[in-house]
């Protein structure tokens, strides 16, 4: 202690303090350009993730197309494939969202709470980087959209990639919530698993949802996930020429006690519903860690 | 050392943190007092469950305190949260990094959540990297590190953001001896170089050796706090052990001519005196026991910590030593 040099003082590298909005988005930013670095990383997710939705459309699409009746010429993997590309989202989000349990079993995510950031930017952070990630990974899906008989159009990719984002978002917030209260990886694999299968099939991305019976209509219309399979539905149908028959059974009409929903209404309540998940989120996130 | 210009690095006055449950309250800290000065290294000793955690969990403002106040750089802990916490840096006990990015990218994340500017950010990288030694390998991914160059990444990114207090919670456990000097090595060359302040926890007394000052915490109190030496002449004993052909004969005779109770510890006859090299002169003369050996100890921090808490320090490492459920870490 008696022979202190003091040549490098302690540096004042640090900004002024700025609790404002431009301060927890660069936070904001900051997680959510970890979560697309550790994409980077981990190449093997990103092909094995796609694999199962190849498998629904080309197996499963090809194996029932035979004897499902789409009214007209239509392939059914051409119905399929918008329900498919909305599921592929389903799963690579909802991971990337319960990724929030494993950053805290491997302590990561203590070095984002002693940060000097709000823990709504951390949570925000995981969401978006959640849900570009995944939408990410579906981009190499609509590379497939020829081969299904869907023209690749400008107008219909960004509408995709539109709702397939905003899904991915849902999901991902979805399992951010999750994570807030589940505190084991071993719990967050089977309840993850356990919410994500029942809105797969209860979205309508495997079958037209007219004409459903009542419990099983009104199950799909609770689904938040059904107004982004269904609008994704709507755009692709609308760049093909179908026949009258095959426009009643494909297309998809939704209604709420009655009123047919405009897809506009349908993405705005998708919206409305993952604000309020990431809002939750945030606020168990600040009680309880 | 004239340093009384400056602020305390840490003030902290009556600090309390009370757990309470359903059927129980636990009193994890009861009313602390603690100064430690600036560019001081400070060693922070206590068996599990004394309530050291839960100290540095509310001195590094992850938890709020029930009552008292913290300073901490010179903010306080719970009303400029955001203030201290740009100024002080942590290393866990747990390990806190991402193992799927490189080191570079974990600092640089580091640096980000900061606040630090880009060329900042990029100039203490480098100075950091090279501290610890690890510049070579700073586009490797942290999952091909070793145990011991993790915790040196862990220390070089606890400085990116030039703290002016590092607190450091048991930084060398689990390492092997040659790791351990060698973070010691780093943290005093940091010391030398910048008037940083080290707040250390550690298991290891003779790490706590490299300490200018040291506090003992114990049942949620600080039972001591002082210099090593002054805290070893404190004591006032040496040890003396002894290795005989006849331990109970031994004992007896020890207590009968000179008056003093022994024990055995780890097979050897052991009796604490003032003075034990004048000591053993009489023990050969007086025992008529044949002795083998004689080991004469002077004190050294375990037995402060012996003396100060009944305890050795690795006794109170058992799964059984905390006392509160609610102090441990997640």
């Amino acid at each position: 202690m008696t022979t202190t040099r003091r040549d490098v003082g302690p540096v004042d590298l640090l900004p002024e303090v700025r609790n404002d909005m431009s301060h927890q988005l660069r936070a904001t930013w900051v997680v959510t350009r970890r979560e697309l670095l550790r994409l980077r990383q981990d190449k093997a997710r990103m092909v094995t993730m796609l694999l199962q939705p190849v498998l629904f459309i080309f197996v499963m699409g090809t194996g029932l197309g035979s004897i499902v009746d789409t009214g007209g010429g239509t392939d059914f993997r051409t119905f399929l494939y918008p329900g498919v590309l909305a599921t592929s989202v389903l799963f690579t989000a909802a991971f990337a969202g319960i990724s929030l349990v494993w950053d805290r079993e491997f302590g990561f995510l203590r070095e984002m709470m002693v940060a000097p950031i709000s823990r709504a930017s951390i949570i925000w952070g995981k969401c978006l980087g959640g849900a570009i990630v995944a939408t990410l990974q579906s981009l190499v899906l609509l590379a497939l959209l020829g081969t299904v008989g869907i023209p690749y159009s400008p107008v219909l990719i960004v509408q995709l990639i539109g709702c397939l984002f905003l899904g991915a978002l849902l999901l991902t917030a979805l399992g951010v919530l999750l994570s807030t209260r589940i505190k084991t990886i071993q719990a967050a694999m089977p309840i993850s698993q356990l919410l994500i299968m029942p809105m797969m099939f209860l979205s309508g991305s495997l079958f037209p949802i007219a004409g459903l019976p009542e419990w099983l209509a009104v199950l799909t219309r609770l689904n938040p996930l059904t107004y982004v399979v269904q609008p994704m539905r709507h755009f692709t149908l609308e760049h093909l020429s179908l026949t009258a028959a095959e426009q009643e059974r494909l297309v998809p009409v939704l209604t709420w006690f009655g009123w047919q929903v405009p897809v506009g209404v349908q993405l705005l309540s998708v919206v409305v519903i993952t604000l309020g998940l990431i809002t939750l989120a945030a606020r168990v996130f600040k009680t309880t860690e | 050392m004239p340093n009384t210009v400056r602020a305390p690095a840490i003030e902290v006055a009556g600090l309390t943190k009370t757990y309470k449950s359903k059927d129980s309250v636990v009193e994890a800290v009861r009313g602390i007092d603690l100064r430690v000065e600036a560019g001081q290294t400070y060693g922070f000793l206590g068996p599990n469950g004394a309530g050291k955690s839960t100290t540095i969990e509310m001195l590094c403002t992850i938890r709020n305190p029930t009552a008292g106040a913290a300073r901490v750089a010179g903010f306080d802990v719970v009303a400029e949260r955001d203030q201290v916490r740009r100024r002080i840096g942590l290393v866990f006990q747990q390990q806190t990094l991402d193992l799927q990015l490189t080191a570079e990218q974990n600092l640089r994340f580091h640096a980000d959540l900061y606040g630090l500017s880009r060329a900042d950010a990029g100039r203490r990288i480098d100075e950091v990297l090279e501290m610890v030694a690890l510049a070579d390998r700073r586009s490797d991914v942290v999952m091909k590190f070793s145990g011991g160059m993790k915790r040196r990444l862990e220390i070089a990114r606890g400085l990116v953001h030039a703290p002016q207090v590092l607190f450091l919670d048991e930084p060398t456990i689990g390492l092997d001896p040659q790791t351990r000097a060698a973070i010691w090595d780093y943290l005093h060359d940091l010391r030398q170089r910048t008037e940083i302040t080290v707040f250390v926890t550690t298991h290891y007394m003779d790490e706590a050796e490299h300490c200018d000052r040291i506090a003992i915490m114990d049942h949620g109190e600080i039972v001591v706090e002082d210099t090593p030496e002054a805290l070893k002449s404190s004591i006032g004993t040496d040890r003396i052990a002894l290795r005989t052909d006849d331990d109970e004969l031994a004992i007896t005779r020890i207590r009968e001519r000179l008056g003093v109770e022994a024990g055995v510890h780890e097979g050897q006859v052991t009796i604490a005196v003032p003075e034990g090299a004048q000591v053993v002169p009489r023990l050969f003369t007086e025992l008529g026991v044949h002795i083998r050996s004689v080991t004469v100890t002077r004190p050294s921090l375990d037995d402060v910590f012996m003396t100060y808490t009944g305890r050795t320090i690795r006794d109170s490492e058992g799964p059984q030593g905390s006392a509160f459920p609610f102090a441990g870490r997640r």
